[in-house]
């Protein structure tokens, strides 16, 4: 499969992934919009924040080290690579070994780590506020992300996100609750990793409530457009982790150039439907005050264990 | 038929009870309607007695097939009820320990009714509930069903927590509420080991009405799958042990002793227990068959063993003389669940006859203790003083009760914790130091209670409604009867029973 | 693996019911939780007619249309009037913060499930692997009843325990005969009534339905 059919097709991944990640959040911001009976910005509007941001100078605090530099390129390098692994429109890619969920998890681990670091590096009272409900939220949602994955990876008996897609695309239809279980719990965890609502709400600046502003707060120009970029690559690749794990169905074989432009159909009208249905949630939902994010968080580690035990007893 | 008059009596009481239980003849229909129940369950016992174990309805019964309702409910009652020496000898108990607790309650609850601690409207709750209460432990000790066996053991909780709760006092609110939620608790455990017995003998029997019946699954227990039967088992005997009062499921028993009228603490005390051990001991046949004698006898013997311990230490520290009494029958209750776990026929014979004076005496004692705190006004064991002064009969009644219940030679409680002690010597002597020490304890700390209670100096008045004193003085008789000399149709009577159980 | 559709969905509707054990353990409103018990009693019924309805077992349809009876309307009617009257509306306060509770939970979970396998491969109904389910929410209930500290909450936790032993004996065994399933449900009902009874005899007394008044009876 490391053939050039292979290397091409995970070239075209790569770059799709990268492109198409702006047109996502811009979807959903629109369908947002609509939700709440606002006029909708333009869908591509990501796109011109991006652009204007490049177009900018950069500008940095006095004592800002080295890593508060290198932070937004390691951001972006993380969650392109994992975007990248992640099975979103072909099985069985070159990179498909690598597509391990554990070293997944690591990979949005580092990517945590390095964000808390440049935040507390300025110095400044909201960066390291940010830094510590960021830790606080991750600390509590990689648990309940990996017992996720872990129900998938019982099921299929691999840890490789290709084999279990794999196995799981080609079943015959039954009805998991466990994976059902396992589909909610990643829910959880998707809104809380994205910095969506009810755990952070990505519009707002208010000090009492940030989390994710309150770590990029010091970044412009260039370096804001890098990090705001790989949010999105984020949120896209938690979607397509997710649409992977619980409806892998139109998934292509590598090199299989025919079964392309169905895939590529599929995976459009999965994405616009998850991407509305996000919106709908942060609608329909109240944040949460900081102190139950624990809770909420500890509801989805349940609700991921209890898919994982549900799994071997009922076999399904 | 008898069985349909064994039962039909005291549900037609309670239904009586429950129009005319405020009036002022009340308690002498409820005490008529438990000798009428006691009057059936003397001709149950004749017919047993003379044509062995029976099964009804059974294929003899025929009904008239044109009458389709009739056969609807011959066949919903098919074998659903029977009578074995093991059972019968405790209808028989639980009819007369009634009937005798019914005389009792007469002057008992009048008095309380003169104190103003109960109106009409409760006293009718108390007097069809009591029938109720009887209905459901004779239904349950008949049922040959193991599921109507739960339903009737639900029953006997539902129809005595409203009793328990009698006087609305906080504390009995408070008693009545631990018992209701316990039990009710631990009654749910014994469904779920119902549940899975049935699954057990659903594979042997087939689905449907047999599965659940004691007499088949009896005859199938050694085809019964083990594993399911031991963890059903765990199940039961945590279950109704609750309902035994054995430690450490015992908490709500000292409560709804002390706390509830006395005829209940008596009929809790005498009868409700020994019914949970009874289930209890029906379901260690099934399980020994299946599964051998170890695992059920050892469960049974541990929970006995700990219940006598802890309840003789416990015993000690009451200062309220029903509590004492409660603790006592924890005790009592041990060392039979510790006899019935040994096996064999000595024990189970041993834990049969304790089983019948335990009840016997410690029904006597409430009695004794209801007049002698009614007549303090407190069940505060340091207020209640010099009862050979104020009625001479009831300080003997206690006395010699007190003394029975410890096990002192002449009276039938001898005889059996013998039987119990000796055995366990030969078979488990590692479990008769504990036994002893136990029974030390119990000893020493109920005589020092009640001897300054009957002896001291007091200034108390008699009571203007004279005690009744006949049902005590008659349990003692027969308890010291028993010890004295064991009638041989009773001996062949707990030695079969003895054999269907050991 | 292939597993009848029919079978697959008392599963869902299994695991539905672990999930309201959950639920119901990390409420804190009373009103949510009789509803929580509305469902659950729901998803009892149509678990049992999918039962009665794949193997032509007739008792079944009773069963179920005893639970929706009793269970899904005139229990959950009978605790809000309750409540109503009562004036019960406070949020919960647990005896053991609620993460740990769920935790807990988890534990008892993987307990009761480590106690039924042995016993569901023995099993010949399409649903055996149920038990275990029904084992935990009866654990759960368990539970909910250890760490509430008031009336209402317990009696729901015993009402949910009646039914996880109820879903027992329909997953593992078909059901149990009629008689029987009569009887029992004859005994919850009683039962709802005489807590209902109990509540006014509780509050007239203590003012509140906080058992943690009724600690009085203690050995010293």
């Amino acid at each position: 499969m490391s053939s050039a059919p292979g290397i091409a097709f995970q070239i075209l991944q790569s770059v799709f992934v990268v492109l198409a990640a702006p047109l996502l959040v811009g979807w959903v911001n629109q369908c947002r919009a609509w939700l709440q009976n606002r006029s909708a910005p333009s869908i591509l509007l990501p796109y011109y924040t991006l652009a204007k941001l490049f177009n900018k100078d950069a500008v940095f605090a006095h004592d800002a080290s080295p890593i508060f530099r290198w932070t937004p390129y390691i951001l972006f390098g993380c969650m392109w690579l994992a975007a990248g692994i992640v099975p979103v429109l072909a099985t069985g890619l070159p990179f498909a070994p690598a597509a391990d969920i554990i070293a997944l998890v690591g990979v949005f681990a580092l990517a945590r780590m390095f964000s808390a670091l440049a935040a507390m590096d300025i110095g400044t009272s909201f960066g390291g506020l940010g830094a510590r409900r960021e830790m606080l939220i991750g600390f509590l949602a990689e648990p309940a992300m990996l017992m996720t994955l872990f129900t998938a990876a019982f099921m299929s008996g691999s840890t490789q996100l290709t084999t279990i897609v794999d196995t799981l695309a080609h079943r015959e239809f039954a009805l998991y609750p466990s994976l059902a279980f396992a589909a909610v719990a990643f829910l959880m965890v998707l809104l809380a990793e994205n910095a969506r609502i009810p755990i952070d709400n990505p519009t707002t600046h208010l000090e009492l409530t940030m989390v994710h502003e309150a770590l990029i707060l010091e970044y412009s120009a260039r370096h804001l457009a890098l990090i705001e970029w790989a949010v999105a690559i984020k949120l896209f690749a938690y979607m397509t982790i997710g649409i992977a794990l619980f409806a892998p169905w139109g998934i292509a074989d590598a090199g299989d150039w025919s079964a392309l432009p169905y895939a590529f159909a599929a995976l459009a009208g999965k994405l616009a439907l998850a991407g509305a249905g996000l919106a709908l949630i942060e609608t329909l939902l109240a944040k949460l005050r900081l102190f139950l994010a624990p809770e909420f968080l500890s509801t989805a580690f349940l609700l991921a264990v209890l898919g994982m035990l549900t799994h071997f007893l009922v076999k399904g | 038929m008898e069985i349909a008059l064994v039962l039909g009596v005291p549900l037609l009481g309670a239904l009586l009870l429950a129009l005319a239980g405020h009036r002022s003849w009340a308690p002498e229909l409820n005490a008529t309607m438990s000798f009428a129940t006691f009057f059936a369950t003397t001709l149950l016992t004749a017919r047993v007695i003379a044509g062995g174990t029976m099964v009804w309805l059974d294929e003899r019964f025929i009904v008239d097939p044109s009458n389709v309702l009739l056969v609807a409910l011959a066949g919903l009652l098919r074998e659903q009820f029977f009578v074995d020496p093991f059972n019968v000898f405790l209808v028989a108990l639980t009819a007369f320990v009634g009937f005798t607790t019914a005389l009792f309650s007469r002057p008992y609850m009048r008095t309380e009714q003169d104190h103003g601690r109960v109106n009409p409207a409760r006293l009718r709750l108390y007097h069809s509930m009591y029938q109720l209460f009887t209905f459901t432990m004779l239904l349950c000790l008949l049922s040959n069903n193991v599921g109507v066996m739960w339903v009737a053991m639900e029953g006997a909780t539902l129809s005595t927590v409203l009793l328990v709760s009698l006087y609305r006092t906080p504390a009995s609110l408070e008693a009545a509420w631990k018992y209701f939620i316990l039990c009710s608790v631990g009654l749910a455990q014994a469904l779920f080991g119902t549940i899975l017995l049935y699954f057990a003998a659903e594979k042997v029997l087939g689905p449907g009405g047999t599965a659940l019946l004691w007499t088949h699954l009896h005859q199938v227990r050694g085809q019964l799958e083990p594993t399911v039967l031991s963890l059903a088992f765990v199940f039961l005997l945590v279950g109704y042990g609750t309902k035994v009062g054995l430690v450490p499921l015992h908490n709500w028993l000292p409560d709804a002793h002390a706390e509830g009228p006395t005829p209940i603490s008596a009929v809790l005390s005498g009868l409700l227990l020994n019914v949970a051990l009874y289930a209890v001991v029906r379901s260690k046949v099934l399980v020994d068959g299946a599964l051998g004698r170890n695992f059920s006898g050892g469960l049974m013997m541990g929970f006995g063993l700990l219940s006598v311990v802890v309840a003789a230490f416990f015993l000690s520290r009451q200062r309220d003389i029903k509590r004492m009494f409660a603790y006592s029958s924890v005790e009592h209750m041990g060392i039979m669940t510790f006899a019935f776990g040994m096996g064999g026929a000595v024990a189970a014979f041993a834990g049969l006859l304790h089983m019948t004076v335990h009840s016997l005496t410690k029904s006597a004692i409430f009695f004794t203790v209801g007049h002698a705190s009614q007549a303090a006004g407190t069940q505060n064991m340091d207020s209640i003083r010099g009862l050979i002064q104020t009625s001479p009969t009831l300080g003997w009644g206690l006395v010699l009760g007190s003394l029975a219940i410890l096990g002192l030679p002449p009276f039938g409680v001898f005889t059996s914790e013998f039987m119990v002690l000796t055995t366990a010597m030969h078979e488990h002597s590692w479990a008769t130091p504990f036994l002893l020490v136990a029974l030390v304890v119990a000893f020493a700390s109920i005589f020092g209670r009640v001897q300054p209670m009957v002896f001291g100096e007091t200034t108390a008045q008699r009571l203007p409604r004279g005690p009744a004193l006949v049902p005590v003085f008659a349990h003692l008789a027969i308890v010291l009867a028993l010890g004295l000399y064991i009638p041989p149709y009773l001996v062949g009577w707990y030695r079969q029973a003895a054999a269907l159980i050991g | 693996m292939a597993i009848p559709l029919l079978a697959q969905l008392v599963n869902v509707l299994a695991a539905f019911l672990l999930l309201i054990a959950f639920a119901m353990l990390s409420q804190r409103r009373v009103l949510t939780l009789i509803k929580l018990l509305a469902w659950q009693g729901a998803a009892l019924a149509t678990s049992t007619a999918i039962v009665a309805w794949s193997t032509g077992q007739t008792h079944l349809y009773y069963s179920a249309l005893i639970t929706v009876l009793l269970k899904v309307i005139l229990i959950p009617w009978v605790l809000h009037r309750l409540i109503d009257r009562l004036f019960v509306r406070w949020d919960i306060e647990t005896l053991i913060n609620i993460p740990t509770t769920m935790l807990i939970g988890i534990g008892l979970v993987i307990f009761a499930f480590a106690l039924a396998t042995p016993i569901s491969q023995m099993a010949t109904t399409l649903t055996r692997s149920t038990l275990g389910i029904a084992l935990a929410s009866v654990l759960l209930s368990f539970l909910m009843m250890i760490v509430r500290q008031k009336a209402v909450p317990q009696v729901i936790g015993f009402l949910a325990m009646e039914n996880g032993l109820f879903f027992a004996a329909t997953s593992a065994t078909y059901g149990m005969p009629l008689v029987v399933e009569l009887g029992v449900a004859l005994d919850v009902l009683v039962g709802t009534f005489i807590f209902g009874i109990f509540f006014f005899h509780i509050r007239e007394r203590f003012d509140s339905l906080d058992i943690r008044h009724m600690e009085k009876l203690k050995e010293d």
